[in-house]
Order: C-alpha cells, then sequence, then structure tokens
C-alpha cells in the first residue's frame, strides 16, 4: 500500500466539480481547530485546510503542555522519577509507573515478590478499565449522544475507588517502590473487587446496547477513519488501535514476559475493519477482558511479602535498557540510560498517543469536517501522553 | 528496612516532589557513608555478568539479516537486557532503516530520538548553583555498543508480526550533527525526527520539513544537550524553599532552616555520593 492517498472514485461526486470554481471562488479554507476544542481532551491544536467540507490537510500542533520530562528525569533520583511519569498518561498513571519499575528492577538484578507482581498487574487492569471506561462514555458525546457519558463516568468511578482504596490516590498512585509496592492491599479489597468487577461487566453491556448497537453511532463510525495496519504500524501506532486494524499483538501476551500475564488466560481482541468503529468495539471487548483478568487474579493471588531486599539508597548500576508494556494507550517504552548514580543519566520516554496522533494528517485527509470529532475521538489520546 | 524505605519514598500525589527532594536527599546522603558498601557492590557485578552475555538465537538471527542487508555498515553490537543493541555508520544510517523493514520485517517504529554522552555541569555557575540533583560521573563514557563521539542517534524498530525488535544507534557529529532521515522508510520518523532536532540540534537529511514541535518557533538552544541548564534551577534554586513568600512582620522558623540546610546537604551528599561511587 502506498501513502499516497487516493479519494474512492465514488467520492469525487460530492466535491464541488471544476466548473463551479470558474463560477464561484470555492478557494480553500482554513479552520483552526482548538487548543482549546473539548474534542480535544485538552490542548491539541489542529490547522485544517478545507475544501467544501472537505479535509484537504490537517495539522496537528503540540507542545501546548510539554513539561520536559526527559529533561527534568535527570535531575531525579530513581524513587523520586515515579512522581514524574504519574503524570504522563494521567488516566492511567499507575500503569505508567510499571514500566519504569520494571526496568530499574532488571538494572538492579532484583525482582519484585509474587504477591506484589499480582497486585501491580491487578491495579494495571483496574487502570485500564478506568481508561476505557471514559472512552466508551465519551466517545457517545463526540457523535451527539448526551447520555453514554455519565454512565462511562459514574460506573469509572467505583474502579477509582477500588485503586484510592488500594494506594491512596485517584489518579496518581505513586504506589510502585523498586522492588515492590508501597503496601499491602487493604483488609475486604479483594471482595469488593469482586463486586465491582460484576458492576463493570453490566456497564460494558449497558454501553454496548446503549451506543455500539445504535444505528445512529454506526452510522458514524463504520468505514471513516481507516487506519490500513502496514500504514499504522509505520506511524509507531500501536495498542488498541492498531489491533482493531487486525493487528495481532498485545505485549501483554507477545512481547518481554513482566508481570504475571503469563499466568493468565485471557483473549487478544482483533478486529479486521480499522475504522473509528472497530476501535470503539475493540476497546469495549478489552474492557470485559480486563475484568475477566482481574477476576482470575483475585483467585490465584498468593501470599507472602510484598517487598525484596533493596538497599536503603537505590543506586542503579551502570547499563541501558529497553522497556515496554502494553498500556491502555498503547506501547508505552522507556529506554533508561544508568551511569551507576542514585538517579537516571538519561530517559527516553516512548509514549503511545504521540505516535497515536502523529498519523493525524495522514487518516485525516478526505474526511468530513464533523467526522474530524469522531475520528479524534476514537484514537483516544490523553494530551500528557503527547506532550509528556 | 521496610520502614526506611517508606520513610524515605514517602510522599504521594502533588506535594511529593517538593516533599522527596526535601527528604530524600539529606536522608540518601546520611545514610550513604554508613551502607555504602551492602548497597552498591552486589548488584554491580551482576550487571556487569549480564551485559556481556552472548546473544541469543532470536538476536544472532536479527544480526544475521542485518550484516547481510549492510555488509560493512555495521560498527558493533551488543545485548542489552535481551535487546539488540547494532551501531551502524552514519553514512548507513538509511539504509538501516530499508533493511530493518526489508528483511528484518520490522515495519513498527517505536521511537527515534538521540543521547548526549557528555556529562552535565553539575556545580557552579553553569548549573545554575544547582547541587540538589543526582551526581552523575564526571568522566565520559559511553553505553552498550558504544559511540565514536558526544552524540549519538539511536532508534528502535519491532515487527508485529515476528514480536521481535532491534535498537539501533549511530554516532553524529558533534559540531555539526547530521543524521540521515527516516521518513521514506516509516513514515511515522517524521514528528521523531522533528523533536530529535529541537531537542538535541541534530539536523536529518531529507527530512520534508524540520520545524518546531513541542517549543515555540523562536526558541533558541536545544533543551536535551547536556550543557543546556535546567532552567528551573537557575531562576530559582532547589529544593525551591523560598516557594511561598513570608508573610509581612513573620519571620518563619522554615526560612532560618533554609539558610542553614541546603549548604551542608550539598556537602555531605557530594561527598558521600562520590566517595563510593566507583
Amino acid at each position: 500500500v502506498s501513502t499516497d492517498f487516493a479519494v474512492d472514485a465514488q467520492a469525487w461526486r460530492h466535491l464541488a466539480d471544476a466548473q463551479v470554481n470558474v463560477e464561484l471562488d470555492t478557494g480553500d479554507m482554513i479552520l483552526n481547530l482548538g487548543p482549546q476544542h473539548p474534542a480535544t481532551h485538552g490542548t491539541l491544536r489542529l490547522v485544517v485546510r478545507l475544501d467544501g467540507e472537505r479535509v484537504v490537510s490537517a495539522d496537528p500542533v503540540i507542545g501546548y503542555m510539554h513539561r520536559g520530562y526527559e529533561k527534568l528525569t535527570e535531575f531525579r533520583t530513581y524513587p523520586q522519577v515515579t512522581t514524574l511519569i504519574n503524570r504522563i498518561d494521567w488516566l492511567s498513571s499507575f500503569a505508567n509507573e510499571v514500566p519504569f519499575m520494571h526496568g530499574a528492577e532488571l538494572l538492579m538484578g532484583i525482582e519484585a515478590p509474587p504477591r506484589a507482581q499480582y497486585i501491580r498487574t491487578i491495579l494495571t487492569e483496574l487502570s485500564r478499565i478506568a481508561t476505557f471506561m471514559v472512552f466508551l462514555g465519551e466517545m457517545g458525546i463526540q457523535v451527539g449522544a448526551l447520555t453514554p457519558p455519565f454512565y462511562g463516568f459514574r460506573d469509572r468511578e467505583h474502579v477509582l475507588n477500588l485503586i484510592e482504596a488500594a494506594t491512596g490516590g485517584r489518579f496518581h498512585p505513586n504506589f510502585n517502590r523498586i522492588g515492590g509496592l508501597k503496601d499491602d492491599l487493604p483488609w475486604g479489597w479483594i471482595n469488593e473487587c469482586r463486586n465491582t468487577m460484576k458492576t463493570v461487566f453490566d456497564a460494558c453491556n449497558t454501553l454496548e446496547e446503549l451506543l455500539a448497537d445504535n444505528e445512529i453511532f454506526q452510522a458514524r463510525t463504520r468505514s471513516i477513519g481507516i487506519i490500513p495496519p502496514e500504514i499504522g504500524a509505520g506511524y509507531g501506532v500501536s495498542g488498541s488501535n492498531l489491533r482493531a486494524s487486525g493487528v495481532d499483538w498485545d505485549l501483554r501476551r507477545d512481547g518481554k514476559p513482566y508481570l504475571v500475564y503469563r499466568d493468565l488466560d485471557f483473549k487478544v481482541w482483533t478486529h479486521p475493519d480499522g475504522d473509528s468503529y472497530s476501535r470503539y468495539w475493540v476497546r469495549l471487548q478489552e474492557t470485559r477482558e480486563s475484568a475477566r483478568m482481574v477476576v482470575q487474579m483475585l483467585d490465584q493471588i498468593p501470599s507472602g511479602p510484598i517487598m525484596a531486599k533493596v538497599p536503603r539508597i537505590i543506586k542503579v548500576p551502570e547499563g541501558e535498557i529497553w522497556v515496554e508494556t502494553e498500556n491502555p494507550l498503547g506501547q508505552m517504552g522507556y529506554y533508561v540510560i544508568s551511569k551507576g548514580a542514585t538517579g537516571p543519566f538519561r530517559v527516553k520516554i516512548r509514549s503511545a498517543s504521540f505516535s497515536n496522533v502523529s498519523i493525524l494528517p495522514w487518516l485525516l485527509r478526505g474526511v468530513y469536517v464533523p467526522d474530524i470529532i469522531t475520528v479524534l475521538a476514537s484514537l483516544y489520546f490523553i494530551l500528557g501522553d503527547i506532550d509528556r | 528496612l521496610a520502614d526506611d524505605l517508606e520513610r524515605e519514598q514517602s510522599g504521594a500525589g502533588e506535594e511529593a516532589e517538593r516533599e522527596l527532594a526535601k527528604t530524600d536527599e539529606p536522608a540518601a546522603a546520611a545514610h550513604a557513608r554508613t551502607d555504602a558498601d551492602e548497597a552498591d557492590a552486589p548488584p554491580t557485578e551482576d550487571a556487569a555478568e549480564r551485559e556481556s552475555r552472548p546473544l541469543d538465537e532470536t538476536e544472532q538471527e536479527l544480526l544475521a539479516r542485518l550484516e547481510r542487508g549492510l555488509s560493512d555498515g555495521i560498527v558493533e553490537s551488543s545485548d542489552a537486557f535481551g535487546t539488540l543493541v547494532v551501531r551502524v555508520k552514519p553514512d548507513a544510517w538509511r539504509q538501516a532503516a530499508e533493511v530493518s523493514k526489508q528483511s528484518l520485517e520490522c515495519d513498527f517504529l517505536s521511537f527515534i530520538s538521540g543521547i548526549d554522552w557528555q556529562p552535565a555541569p553539575r556545580e557552579g555557575e553553569e548549573a545554575g548553583g544547582d547541587t540538589s540533583s543526582p551526581v552523575q560521573p564526571t568522566e565520559m563514557t559511553f553505553g552498550v555498543a558504544g559511540s565514536a563521539g558526544r552524540m549519538q542517534v539511536f532508534a528502535h524498530v519491532q515487527s508485529t508480526s515476528r514480536h521481535w525488535g532491534v535498537t539501533l544507534k549511530t554516532d553524529v557529529d558533534e559540531r555539526d550533527p547530521h543524521a540521515e532521515s527516516w521518513v521514506q522508510h516509516y513514515p511515522g520518523a517524521d514528528w521523531h525526527e522533528r523533536e530529535c532536532w529541537e531537542m538535541f540540534g541534530v539536523t536529518f537529511d531529507g527530512h520534508p520539513s524540520l520545524r518546531h514541535l513541542y517549543l515555540p518557533s523562536e526558541f533558541e538552544g536545544h533543551p536535551l544537550r547536556k550543557d543546556y541548564p535546567l532552567l528551573a534551577r537557575v531562576v530559582k534554586p532547589w529544593p525551591g524553599l523560598v516557594d511561598v513568600e513570608a508573610m509581612p512582620g513573620e519571620e518563619s522558623k522554615e526560612e532560618e532552616q533554609a539558610a542553614d540546610a541546603p549548604a551542608a546537604d550539598a556537602d555531605t551528599s557530594a561527598e558521600a555520593v562520590k566517595g563510593d561511587g566507583s
């Protein structure tokens, strides 16, 4: 597949033809979308060139929220870095901490005890559910349905309560330590979690009936914003967005082993279409799958310590390591270079949304103005994850 | 031991940054003297052992394919915790992307970025009098697969079908940093190269439009280079002791502490960490 954009022959009929162009001036119009547009979840600015209702070119302008985390990590000790990386993708903060901690532990040659690994995995999956709940509801509001976001946000609250009960923070847990976790789970948490998973299954069913099966929703999302797998991979689009294009690749199953995913029985969902609808559908299935995984882990969770034996001063030996994990938004990776000090020498943060959004200039060419919003929403990005 | 850890690393949420900076550093310095040997010695040896381990089958296969495609373009290769790291000659950089995509089946571009191996100035005027951050070694050393000089460009590509990946590195001249662009092979390289250009000042030949990505277009300098100071620390001494102005007529205890604390801490932490570092 060539990267050049080819317009469907049928679609050309909708364009203003050459004759009209002579009589009336239908020159391109520049539409500035954002940086404060509600569909951009923050401050993403799109400069869109329009020919009538159709997008000729789109240029995302990012950086309104650039905080320079790669530079800041060079001025922090390893335990302090978690505070920063919590704020990269703020909807799934816990999942951001995991790869960095994993990398530092590998460099130091220590391993978190099994119970800590299980709790980490449970909390990572809970973060995924919480993140996707927002998406599943909010996708509705982008196509004009006001009800789904209320359901989505209401049910996400149950999951956030669980995370808060275990870690003390709703959004920024800062719960991981090198070699384990800060605390064990509180009393009664496991039962509470089991009940909440039932709520999650119910919420998925509700949203599926309410939104995914809805005719209007399907008309607005089906065969719109199609990402072919080769193009998506070339742009570095990852996670659910790539799986919705039929690529059967999930780092939890296919990457280097991390956490306890090797002990779990789970399915990797894919969809062959690659359009906005399939991205919604895949995330819906993955929310259910995550809830199933949490239930499995609650049954299997071993007892034991939650901290490995770690020196009092965290000094990471010289070396470099690439760690990647399957985060809710896609592939999250850290390239950590250590020179044997108490802080990292250089950390390259590979965040999922940055690459997911970099495909927009290609993807938006040829879509209609109202579809810009649905395509943006279906890619599902977090501004902090783009700008870092 | 666990208690100590907890105390050192305590502090969550918004205040954590400030908290940690205050509590962690002096604590670390205090412990460093007493626990130096038990803290460092064993892991260092482990890491050295693990890093020098031979390539596994997948890595050998990847390296063989790269060698076939690039012939003498490869300078050095090594393993970094299960990931193959290959350093290629600067003039084989674009070709390395082509070979990765065609014969390694690495269709997925994870990232492209740069490394500045020069140690950052940590004391004195240049660093804004900053003595609070971790002390790095002062001599320039290079990581896995080596480097010819201060500046390097590196990238990670992966295969969505074979589930393997490889990290590629190349050297760039530090006075006039240039590298070949990957845009024609990986369209996603566009943004990554723009980022690398503004952060490290590496020009990518063949890139369609190198312009600022994150920073405003009038921004000068390359922030991720090691000789670029962290401006926040230049403007205000860390750990932000005078965050809040005292109310008129209120001479707070904190200010008195502020006067004493940083000097003492700075000395001990620098000494302690340097003393047992090697």
